[in-house]
């Protein structure tokens, strides 16, 4: 059975794997330990306490607050509302959605037309950081990428209580 | 269920049943029980692990070795320098058993294609016996477009059907009016070109001298088709062998019982690896693509001639009984251009993605494909009500499509801690150059470029995209050599080069895509296309990294290419810059840049210049949490131009004496702060955005092309449309103004 200590995940959480070792990650069968595993590196990496149910990427968690109420939490800390919510309306937003402001990024004629299309930029209000962009045209609903089911993940498919007692 | 009335009492099914009663007992047994063939249990792969791993890894190499060695007998650059096929073995109710590499899409197609010729009682008429021949590229019975040609051989065993071996083949031409595979601008199948539609073509081994004439008339250099048939049918004869030497040795009920086994277990896998990889939930991401004709007017009909978009508003929902439903809901209407697809064109773009996630091994067969679930709503581009619509560049929606669910399947990795396996979906895998015309052989000849085979891979958790990659329907593709390409096309390479800035950006950049810039030589004149997405990006990066760049049409004519050549003067073997362009500098010529690169062909003459900007993939994460020296890397490698250092990224870097360009850490640290800080005064709170945004929401106040796909997706979906109104606040009556709510508009 595969097995990757705490070090190796925390260093394939940083991007510092060799090339070989990565591959041999997406080769050999999954370790069945992962997610924990991961949770736990991740809890060292966030400067708060709240307690990390699922991560839902680089920057974005959700969490279990010390008042019981589970929330999008931010890395730099911002408080996005109930996980359940589309995070994206509670951040900051700017649109690139004229040549002048694709070609900060893209050379003329290798962005979208903006008539067409746009950039929306989704920023953390706490630091300024770029949390997603979505390229859509105009006028189209902002996208709410991931309703994951929570409960049911953790106490059909884990087998655990929810919400979980604090690690 | 057959809708067939079945004209024999004894069949070539197991134990004297029709095919048709075995497919429909089959269904039924399936449907009743959850499990393939019935089986609750796998008793040979518990008793006996070993043995059926044996065989199925024998199976699995003869199918290999197949490909491995029919491929030798094409002639087609396609197939040869790009590996652009697959075989399959399938059960006798054409359910794949094992699939080749190559081009994985076709596990399920084939099937269909089977399937109809079960379900059309073709036991009866035109009869199935040993060494009959069969061939099958409409894609409305089971395929992805016409090009894709697929022969298909029964296999028997003392009188009784034990299943079928397939092949499937992409060919160079396929007798449309326009030349190429996949010639754009067609408005109805009656512009694709040849069409077969499971036709029985061959018996005792042999081809039909009827059949063979008709390839000889009807396909541009028919020696393509008719050397990729053979090529096709010698590696179902391998297959055939190699399903006998089984047979012989392990005895055919061990084998049928085995071929149940395989199934099922690979369904079974499927929801392990589902379960362990993923996280139970909804996951949308939608994907565009433009469809720009008006300016085609004069060339095709006033009413295909229009600007249009695809919306693909894919969403994957991984339930808590770990079913995988996929569903189109929202798409919109098909349109009078060459782009529409089939459900059976959408089972191939679900293949390749789910052979490269979450059926990462060896044992891909229908198995997983009856662990998933399919919504293709009818009307819509992805389930025409229209039977003569054009599919003969199905992937251009394909593509987009699937690129969705690879981004959706990201993002449930990283909720279980696999970042190995995250990837900021494909970049579309375009220019897709193609053409024709009387070549430098003298022939009438039409011909497709697959060095789009090879574009930037998209960034990784943790590490940049691969440069020249591969491509989303083919894992296994190259660019192939420019002296292959340049046998069947009458252009010159002048240079293969890595484009800056084709990568998306990212904390992890996009791979680069590559340009590569041709002369028209030895021909008087070509039709010539391109292909790509020019208005739209196809999707979004993931995480905060930007899409790869779109791409754009530069076309230069009436050039001084012969003269320069004469004269020994410099000549482009690069474009590189937009705004710096070497084509522009090198050549005097008329030039045309625009964003057209789905348009009707046009004519160009010896001398002109082609320019292909291959894409590169998109960008994951913040970039301004991009490793300031990976940038200037970039700077040094060329993957990256100098101006967009600090617009993009917040470095700051300067050339030394030799060129080489190096950090300034301390400039690149203060730029990264004002530009987070600028971030926050340059944006807004959603919520007030929004506010801005609706009444023009409401007016539908867009671009044509815009404002239709969304009259069209809220004419065909209800929870479209709900969706619409509920997030832009509009009252229940609200319906699109201008325009024909049923969502046509001629």
């Amino acid at each position: 059975m595969t097995v990757y200590d705490k070090a190796t995940i925390e260093e394939l959480y940083r991007g510092t794997l060799p090339w070989p070792q990565l591959k041999q990650m997406m080769s050999a069968f999954k370790d069945v330990e992962r997610f924990d595993t991961f949770l736990a590196v991740l809890q060292e990496q966030v400067p708060w306490d709240d307690q990390v149910l699922l991560p839902l990427g680089p920057k974005l968690f959700i969490v279990l607050k010390d008042d019981g109420s589970i929330v999008t939490k931010s890395m730099s800390g911002h408080e996005f509302g109930d996980y359940r919510e589309n995070w994206k309306l509670k951040a900051r937003i700017a649109v690139r959605d004229t040549d002048e402001k694709m070609q900060e990024i893209y050379p003329r004629w290798m962005h979208a037309d903006p008539a067409w299309m746009e950039l929306r930029e989704y920023y953390d209000p706490l630091d300024g950081s770029l949390l997603e962009v979505e390229a859509v045209p105009p006028g189209y609903p902002i996208v709410h990428s991931f309703e994951p089911y929570l409960e049911g993940f953790y106490t059909e498919w884990l087998g655990r209580e929810f919400p979980p007692k604090r690690a | 269920m057959s809708n067939v009335a079945l004209e024999h009492d004894y069949g070539i099914g197991w134990g004297g049943a029709s095919l048709a009663g075995m497919l429909e007992e089959s269904e039924r047994i399936f449907s009743e029980t959850g499990h393939y063939g019935g089986l609750d249990e796998l008793p040979l792969k518990a008793t006996e692990p070993i043995r059926y791993e044996k065989m199925f890894s024998r199976l699995r190499g003869g199918l290999v070795g197949a490909r491995e060695t029919a491929m030798n007998i094409s002639a087609s650059p396609i197939v040869r320098e790009v590996g652009e096929l697959c075989f399959a073995l399938y059960t006798p109710e054409g359910d794949a058993i094992t699939l080749s590499t190559g081009i994985m899409a076709h596990v399920h197609t084939m099937s269909m294609a089977i399937k109809h010729m079960i379900r059309s009682d073709y036991e009866t008429n035109p009869g199935i016996a040993p060494g009959d021949i069969f061939v099958n590229n409409d894609p409305q019975l089971g395929g992805v477009h016409n090009a894709d040609v697929m022969n298909f051989l029964p296999l028997f065993h003392e009188g009784e059907i034990v299943g079928w071996a397939a092949g499937v083949v992409h060919e160079l031409d396929v007798g449309a009016p326009q030349p190429a595979s996949m010639p754009i601008g067609t408005v109805s199948r009656y512009e694709d070109g040849l069409i077969l539609s499971c036709m029985k073509v061959g018996s005792n081994d042999t081809l039909n001298r009827d059949y063979e004439n008709r390839i000889e008339t009807a396909v541009r250099m028919p020696f393509y088709w008719v050397l990729d048939e053979k090529c096709r049918i010698a590696g179902c004869q391998i297959i055939r062998a190699t399903v006998e030497r089984l047979i012989a040795e392990e005895g055919i009920d061990t084998y049928k019982l085995f071929m149940r086994e395989v199934i099922e277990d690979a369904r079974r896998a499927f929801k392990r690896n589902l379960t362990q990889m993923t996280v139970p939930g909804t996951y949308r991401v939608p994907s565009f693509m433009d469809v720009p004709h008006e300016e085609d007017k004069g060339l095709m009909p006033d009413y295909a001639a229009v600007n249009s978009m695809m919306n693909c508003p894919l969403s994957l929902t991984i339930g808590r009984d770990a079913s995988f439903h996929v569903d189109l809901d929202g798409a919109n209407k098909w349109g009078y251009h060459s782009f529409n697809c089939t459900p059976s064109g959408l089972q191939g773009g679900l293949w390749v993605v789910l052979s490269q996630t979450l059926v990462p091994n060896d044992k891909v067969n229908d198995g997983a494909y009856l662990a998933t679930s399919f919504n293709t709503p009818y009307g819509t581009w992805s389930n025409p009500d229209n039977r003569s619509v054009s599919n003969t560049l199905s992937w251009i929606f394909l593509i987009p499509c699937f690129t969705g669910l690879v981004h959706a399947l990201s993002r449930a990795f990283t909720a279980r801690g696999y970042l190995e396996e995250v990837l900021a979906a494909y970049p579309f895998t375009g220019n897709i150059t193609q053409g024709g015309g009387i070549n430098h052989h003298g022939q009438d000849a039409g011909w497709s470029n697959f060095e789009h085979s090879s574009c930037g891979i998209s960034a990784r958790w943790g590490y940049d995209g691969e440069v020249s990659g591969a491509a989303m329907w083919n894992p296994e593709g190259d660019m192939g050599d420019v002296e292959a390409w340049e046998l069947t096309e009458p252009l010159l390479y002048f240079g293969r080069r890595i484009r800056p800035n084709t990568g998306g950006p990212g904390k992890q950049r996009g791979g680069s895509g590559w340009e590569c810039v041709r002369m028209l030589y030895g021909t008087e004149r070509q039709i010539l296309f391109h292909c790509n997405s020019g208005h739209v990006f196809q999707t979004s990066g993931l995480y905060g990294g930007y899409p790869g760049s779109s791409g754009y049409r530069h076309m230069i004519t009436n050039t001084d290419m012969k003269e320069r050549i004469a004269q020994g003067l410099p000549y482009p073997v690069e474009d590189r810059d937009t705004e710096d362009s070497q084509i522009v500098a090198n050549v005097e010529a008329d030039h045309l840049i625009d964003r057209r690169c789905h348009h009707f062909p046009v004519s160009q003459s010896e001398y002109d210049l082609y320019l292909s900007v291959l894409n590169g993939g998109h960008g994951l994460g913040d970039p301004l949490d991009r490793d300031p020296e990976a940038v200037v890397a970039d700077l040094n490698s060329g993957d990256v131009l100098p101006r967009f250092a600090p617009t993009t990224y917040g470095v700051v870097a300067e050339q030394d004496a030799d060129g080489h360009w190096v950090l300034d850490q301390s400039a690149t640290d203060a730029l990264r702060a004002d530009m987070r800080k600028q971030r926050l005064e340059d944006s807004v709170p959603v919520e007030e955005w929004m506010e801005g945004q609706r009444g023009r929401a409401a007016d539908l106040d867009f671009i044509e092309p815009v404002a239709k796909a969304y009259r069209e997706s809220i004419a065909l979906s209800e929870n479209w449309a709900a969706l619409y109104k509920d997030f832009w606040g509009l009252p229940d009556e609200w319906s699109p103004p201008n325009g024909d709510a049923s969502g046509r508009d001629r």
